[in-house]
């Protein structure tokens, strides 16, 4: 089974992100992989255990994001492919998508790409089913379960209702969300392992396609109006007294 | 602007968002619903009464179940004869992914998940909360048609005019070998969907510090953790239930066991904005309030004066909410009759 991971960093969800003179900043929180990638990690590696073969994280970045790589590989990740290009800024989400469905053609004889359901900074969520639309695979979203069986492969899907339970043919493409399972701690050993690997960089002529055609801008960033308000706070002499004054508040907000 | 809107439905009950997009759509002009399914021909109806002057209809027993490549592939068949100016879709799960897919097919871009639409001539300027809602953006896009997912309960939904009518066109299901089959579901029988509640009660870790509850006997440390945090929950659904509201929760009250994943609001669970949201126990994690700060009244239950939750809150309570919930229950249930 060849398995293929793309991953984002992102500031840490744990953050303060703020916008100061046009520019997004997240004081001295440091740059984590996007939390939803660990689910990523987490299913891919357990292909991989039950099924054999090898997981190959992606992500695109400068060379910053070589730590997000670095992560992956400590969980368990057998190699990792970093994309850099100066062409490769302020991309959109289809653009993104154009790069990655390159990549895994270019990496080639792919079984399983996996993806977290959104990156936490943008959280467009479009990629993997985009990834999938440009690859002609099955996008196999918001994933809870995964099991692989000969070459096709049984998945419950979150949606709002509950759970879709689809059958498919591999080779596919799967997004994660946290109720597959908590992802695992990169090991002792799988960090001093990761700090071994060589990463390769490629370039967009690596990949070997020109650079992508982004149609999204984001001409302005801007911190949401505050919400500070002035808190009412309800006393009373005892519970029964305070919850009458509230309920009576929270019903006049609302008609039941 | 000629404006196609997705109407999103599961087995023919559409999500509310559906309608509010095509209330989006009226505003600027001509609206054609597109309703795909089997048997959905009520929904084409509905989609009248909430404004639609077309609706296109896909009625095959191919389209009985949601499948990504199916319907994005019925989408993609009628825009090449027909290219709409704008494509609206309800941010749900199967919108989303409808928009993403529809992007690749027609070669423009998604903005997606919008809570505000400004519109100069044909420019188009949207905003968008991204981080999880601690920051807006604001996004146009280059290229045609245009592709928007609008958020559930960002925009208002139209009044339904019964017996209201329009243009209907039946329209073929896409032909081909689309090789995902649909097995069944499981449905999560959680109640009120967050995206879509009026009103949500949110518990968090707080709710499992009840001294007063003895847990049974032969559980370990880690068990009788998760049996006080469940305990305390069935005091946040008593409440929930008592005003028809849909059951929230914390990160860290999810990450102990106390309730699933599907419960959890904020930045890595779902973003909000109900007309009134009640933390019970929850302190107000950063990422937390990023995720509920555009409720309307946000009403905060806690032991802790100091709890961040509170500079959001419009009426607090500072005290012990193993008292206050069971007694805010009771009283509300009286003042409405129950």
């Amino acid at each position: 089974m060849k398995i293929v991971v793309c991953v984002k960093q992102v500031p840490d969800s744990t953050a303060k992100v703020v916008v100061e003179q046009g520019r997004i900043i997240w004081g001295d929180a440091p740059l984590v992989i996007n939390p939803w990638d660990e689910y990523a990690m987490e299913a891919a590696l357990q292909q991989r255990e039950a099924l054999s073969g090898t997981v190959t994280a992606v992500t695109i970045g400068d060379e910053s994001a070589r730590e997000t790589l670095r992560r992956a590989l400590a969980m368990g990740a057998d190699d990792a492919i970093l994309i850099s290009d100066p062409g490769l800024v302020n991309l959109d989400t289809q653009a993104t998508a154009q790069v990655l469905a390159a990549v895994i053609r270019k990496i080639g004889a792919v079984d399983m790409a996996f993806f977290g359901r959104q990156a936490i900074d943008g959280d467009a969520g479009l990629v993997p089913a985009q990834t999938a639309r440009l690859l002609g695979w099955p996008a196999l979203t918001l994933a809870s379960v995964i099991k692989v069986e000969g070459g096709s492969v049984h998945v419950e899907r979150g949606i709002e209702e509950g759970r879709q339970i689809v059958t498919a043919k591999l080779p596919a493409v799967f997004s994660m969300t946290k109720d597959f399972g908590e992802p695992r701690y990169p090991s002792f050993m799988g960090i001093r392992k990761a700090s071994r690997v060589e990463i390769p960089a490629w370039s967009l002529a690596g990949v070997g396609i020109a650079a992508p055609v982004s149609v999204i801008t984001w001409p302005e960033i801007i911190n949401p109006p505050s919400r500070e308000i002035t808190c009412e706070y309800i006393t009373g002499s005892n519970p029964d007294e305070i919850a009458e004054a509230l309920a009576a508040k929270i019903l006049a907000e609302k008609v039941l | 602007m000629n404006t196609w809107v997705y109407v999103d439905h599961f087995k023919g009950n559409a999500l509310p968002s559906s309608w509010e997009a095509i209330g989006v759509g009226k505003s600027l002009g001509q609206v054609t619903a597109l309703v795909f399914g089997s048997s959905v021909e009520t929904l084409a109806t509905t989609a009248f009464e909430h404004g639609a002057d077309e609706v296109l209809l896909a009625e095959d027993a191919s389209l009985e179940d949601y499948r990504a490549e199916a319907f994005a592939t019925t989408l993609e068949n009628l825009a090449s004869k027909q290219m709409p100016d704008l494509l609206l879709f309800p941010t749900t799960t199967r919108g989303r992914e409808l928009a993403a897919m529809a992007a690749i097919d027609l070669k423009t871009g998604v903005m997606v998940d919008v809570t505000a639409l400004e519109v100069v001539g044909d420019k188009v300027t949207i905003t968008r909360p991204i981080y999880g809602g601690k920051l807006l953006t604001r996004e146009t896009c280059s290229s045609k048609p245009l592709i928007i997912t609008l958020r559930g309960r960002a925009f208002p939904k139209p009044m339904q005019q019964a017996g209201r009518s329009g243009k209907l066109t039946r329209v073929a299901a896409a032909t081909g070998d689309f090789p995902t089959r649909v097995e069944g579901y499981t449905t999560s029988g959680s109640g009120v969907s967050l995206a879509d509640a009026g009103m949500i009660v949110s518990g968090g870790r707080g709710v499992s510090n009840n001294p007063a509850f003895t847990p049974p006997p032969g559980l370990d440390e880690k068990q009788v953790e998760v049996w006080r945090g469940q305990q305390g929950f069935v005091l946040v659904r008593d409440l929930a239930s008592a005003l028809g509201a849909a059951v929230g929760a914390s990160r860290a009250a999810v990450d102990a066991g106390y309730i699933p994943y599907v419960h959890q609001v904020g930045q890595t669970g779902k973003v909000v904005s109900p007309d009134v949201y009640i933390a019970v126990g929850i302190s107000g994690a950063i990422q937390h309030l990023a995720g509920m700060r555009t409720s309307k009244v946000i009403v905060a239950i806690n032991k802790d004066p100091e709890a961040p939750i509170f500079r959001l809150a419009r009426f607090g309570v500072v005290g012990d909410l193993f008292q206050i919930i069971p007694a805010l229950t009771t009283a509300l249930k009286k003042k409405m009759g129950k």
